[in-house]
């Protein structure tokens, strides 16, 4: 897939603005500013430049500036019956590069996995203002170290994304909501007898069963596996939540276990263990998990090993912060 | 940059004396001809260890590289040695320390309601598979050497496989890690949760090629066999009708579970390895299989069929019986084995190239074989656009390996120029090494060896790999004494 010139220039440009020198933010689509925490105030703010450079849909790839809105790409990929599965809950604002910063997965992870697995090549600023890229234009590749991983969630902390080339995948043919009847079954026992469903949400008292496939499959699936437990629903409910934890199996369980009687409302990815909440901290104590994540000691060393490498002035994004350091 | 391996390393009685004593004597090895045999993996390359050691424990495998490092040596990690680009080919300033991970084999736990394993490194990728199976599961990554590679070098490679097409590569499917890193301490990467907190240093971690530490256990996802499985063969007159039937396939916005190529050279040796029926008169094969649900997997499998036809297809076998389909796979996966009943050695390559330009890369291919008159074949991931050019030959024939080697570069030239990348599963090792300048800016290979530092500032963890020389501070230029590539 080529590089357009247009999409050339505007990387470049791009790389310009963040310069060398001097404390430098990147805004998308503000819809996660506040996760990390805020940048230092008096930061300059920068914003990628957005655009589809080019959209092949034979080889089932995209290479899209960072600075386009989700919609824009889906819209342009729509055409040609293909699509990214990132799903941000605002995508009419949120952009790719910020979806990416932020490393949130949409609530089709179940079945198409995490945001970071579309990621094919990435290009990025680092803190010198030059671009370096990683990965490459073609669905499998080994070539190197897998920096497009080490970008995706790093809230540009190592560098600010540019240009991305996305793996694309079919539309499906039928993409249908159920929802169950309140209290009815065990949200985690629907999920296991349904095939590869999109997402099953769950919010202590309610299941929503997402399918997507072959009109035949989706309705089998709908009749033989769901049942009369269900009815189709015209929209999947609200993922609007400000905050996100994530439960290790353990943890689910006695969520699923009814440990999780008071902080509502909240809504549980099953099967993935992401849990959508306005009030993380009180969700977290009841489960037994910490709030905000830790990391551990060593693996905080490596933290700041990587992040004196690719940013030893601190300039890029300040006051961000991935995760919390268990003190040593 | 702090020194990197002492330049004389510690006699190796005393280095075999202290690795007896964390592990025990038996576990170290120091003969000649034993230690001989871990100079080389399944590449083309070979080097030379000083001692082999084999840990049963993290502990233990801590200590090794403790022992090693306070001996001026550098270390190697190694699993079943069934890499292909020189990965685990022991190479250092000094003979480094091989350290060996195919005792630690247990399957420690599996949790078929969270679809997850935990696993030592030295498991093998087929025995989790089965192991697992009765519970309806099994691990996806399923690279060829699957009945003998193991999961850590799985893990090391980011290894790939027919199914990888839809499933997604080893990177995927690894949850968490528990490795001993270059400093002898010992880290967690990932979790169990989806979205760990900080930088994925599991996702940076895998496909690292054993340089940034050692897995010592992996959490692994495991994914729900099929409920319909059709698996099709189609065979052609011509390699462009089958590579053109590739493209179209992936056009048409088919995701087959695996879509692979055999040509009339492979699928002559495989056939007369397995007897599975496969048509040796055609040009080209293509193995598609598709799974999910039925409805949808009967679609598939008529589009499909209505593509290979359009595209010349002569005949379309499909099989829906598990034998049958067992049958075909293992000529697929036999192919290597077989290649040797052609000649005694084989140069296998790994690229990958846009799908839309299979055909006219194939093309050149062929036309670089005939120039170096040299025997090739071809069976690769054709939905990836992963490409396995096998040069077959006798390396006692003399000057073959100079025209062998020429047109390995050549291929890979070829590849790059129509905008494909070095290696899609096997790695950059030692072999494609000294090629990523094709692909990388200095700019960009600096960011990868800033990562590669952050885990291994002394450089004392699988010198010399993945990176060519001069894009780490310090790097010896040169390959060692005894490699060649």
């Amino acid at each position: 897939m080529g590089v357009s010139q247009a999409g050339l220039a505007s990387v470049g440009a791009f790389a310009e603005e963040v310069g060398r020198d001097g404390p430098v933010c990147v805004a998308g689509g503000r819809t996660q500013w506040h996760v990390g925490g805020e940048p230092k105030p008096g930061t300059r703010e920068v914003r990628a430049p957005g655009g589809v450079v080019s959209h092949q849909p034979a080889e089932m790839i995209v290479r899209v500036l960072a600075g386009t809105r989700v919609t824009d790409l889906n819209d342009g990929l729509a055409a040609a019956g293909q699509m990214v599965p990132l799903d941000p809950a605002a995508p009419d604002h949120a952009t790719v590069g910020g979806v990416l910063a932020v490393g949130h997965s949409g609530p089709r992870r179940l079945r198409y996995g995490p945001a970071r697995d579309t990621v094919l090549e990435v290009r990025f600023v680092n803190a010198d203002g030059r671009l370096v890229k990683a990965g490459g234009p073609v669905v499998k590749n080994v070539t190197g170290y897998d920096l497009c991983r080490l970008m995706v969630g790093s809230l540009g902390t190592l560098g600010l994304l540019a240009e991305v080339v996305l793996r694309c995948y079919p539309r499906p043919a039928a993409s249908r909501w159920f929802r169950s009847v309140p209290s009815l079954r065990d949200p985690r026992e629907v999920a296991g007898r349904v095939y590869r469903a999109s997402s099953v949400l769950w919010n202590g008292e309610q299941t929503w069963v997402w399918l997507e496939g072959h009109p035949a499959d989706v309705a089998a699936q709908a009749e033989e596996v769901l049942g009369t437990a269900f009815e189709e629903v015209t929209r999947p409910p609200a993922l609007a939540y400000r905050h996100r934890l994530s439960l290790p199996p353990a943890a689910f369980s006695r969520l699923l276990a009814g440990e999780l009687s008071a902080p509502g409302p909240w809504l549980a990815e099953v099967g993935v263990g992401t849990v959508h909440t306005d009030r993380p901290a009180d969700v977290a104590a009841t489960l037994g998990i910490s709030w905000p994540p830790r990391l551990e000691a060593r693996v905080a060393a490596l933290h700041q090993e990587l992040k004196a490498r690719f940013d030893p002035t601190g300039r890029l994004n300040p006051g961000r912060q991935v995760a919390v350091a268990v003190p040593v | 940059m702090a020194q990197r391996t002492r330049a004389t390393a510690l006699p190796v009685a005393a280095l075999v004396a202290d690795l007896s004593d964390a592990l025990s004597a038996d576990r170290v090895r120091s003969e000649p001809a034993e230690v001989g045999l871990y100079g080389r993996d399944a590449s083309v390359l070979s080097g030379k260890a000083a001692v082999v050691c084999f840990p049963l424990t993290p502990g233990e495998v801590a200590a090794a590289v403790r022992i090693s490092r306070a001996h001026g040596r550098p270390f190697v990690p190694r699993g079943s040695g069934t890499g292909l680009a020189g990965g685990a080919v022991p190479t250092g300033e000094v003979a480094p320390v091989v350290i060996v991970t195919t005792k630690m084999n247990r399957i420690l736990e599996v949790d078929p309601v969270a679809k997850l394993a935990w696993v030592e490194p030295g498991v093998l990728n087929l025995d989790l598979s089965r192991a697992v199976a009765p519970f309806g599961l099994h691990f996806a990554p399923d690279p060829s050497s699957q009945q003998s590679c193991s999961v850590g070098g799985n893990v090391a490679n980011n290894s790939g496989g027919p199914h990888c097409l839809l499933y997604g590569v080893t990177s995927a499917h690894v949850l968490a890690i528990e490795a001993v890193l270059p400093d002898g301490s010992i880290a967690l990467f990932g979790g169990l949760e989806p979205d760990p907190p900080g930088y994925d240093l599991r996702g940076a971690f895998v496909g690292s090629e054993g340089t940034m530490g050692i897995a010592t256990r992996i959490a692994v996802r495991l994914t729900p066999l099929p409920p319909a499985v059709t698996t099709l063969l189609a065979d052609f007159d011509t390699i462009e009708a089958s590579a053109a039937t590739v493209s179209g396939i992936i056009a048409a916005g088919i995701v087959p579970a695996a879509l692979e190529m055999m040509d009339q050279r492979i699928t002559e040796a495989v056939e007369a390895f397995v007897h599975a029926g496969f048509p040796t008169d055609a040009a080209a094969i293509l193995l598609v299989e598709v799974d999910g649900l039925p409805a949808g997997v009967a679609a598939a499998a008529d589009e499909i069929g209505v593509i290979a036809r359009a595209h010349g297809a002569r005949t379309i076998r499909v099989a829906t019986d598990p034998a049958e389909r067992a049958l075909l796979w293992k000529g697929r996966k036999s192919a290597f084995g077989a290649v040797a009943r052609i000649a005694p050695n084989y140069y296998l390559h790994d690229t990958v190239v846009p799908r839309t330009r299979l055909v006219e890369v194939l093309m050149q291919v062929y036309e670089i074989a005939e120039r170096h008159s040299l025997l090739l074949g071809n069976v690769f991931h054709a939905g990836d656009g992963n490409l396995h050019p096998l040069i077959v030959f006798d390396k006692r024939e003399p000057g073959i390996m100079p025209r062998v080697l020429a047109a390995g570069a050549e291929i890979m030239q070829v590849c790059i120029a129509a905008g494909g990348v070095l290696s899609g599963e096997h790695g950059i090792g030692l072999e494609k090494r000294d090629y990523m300048g094709l692909l990388f800016s200095e700019d960009d290979l600096a960011a990868q060896a800033w990562l590669r530092d952050a885990f291994d500032p002394e450089g004392v963890c699988n010198p010399l790999k993945v990176l060519p020389g001069g894009s780490r501070c310090g790097d010896v230029q040169q390959l060692p004494p005894g490699a060649w590539v």
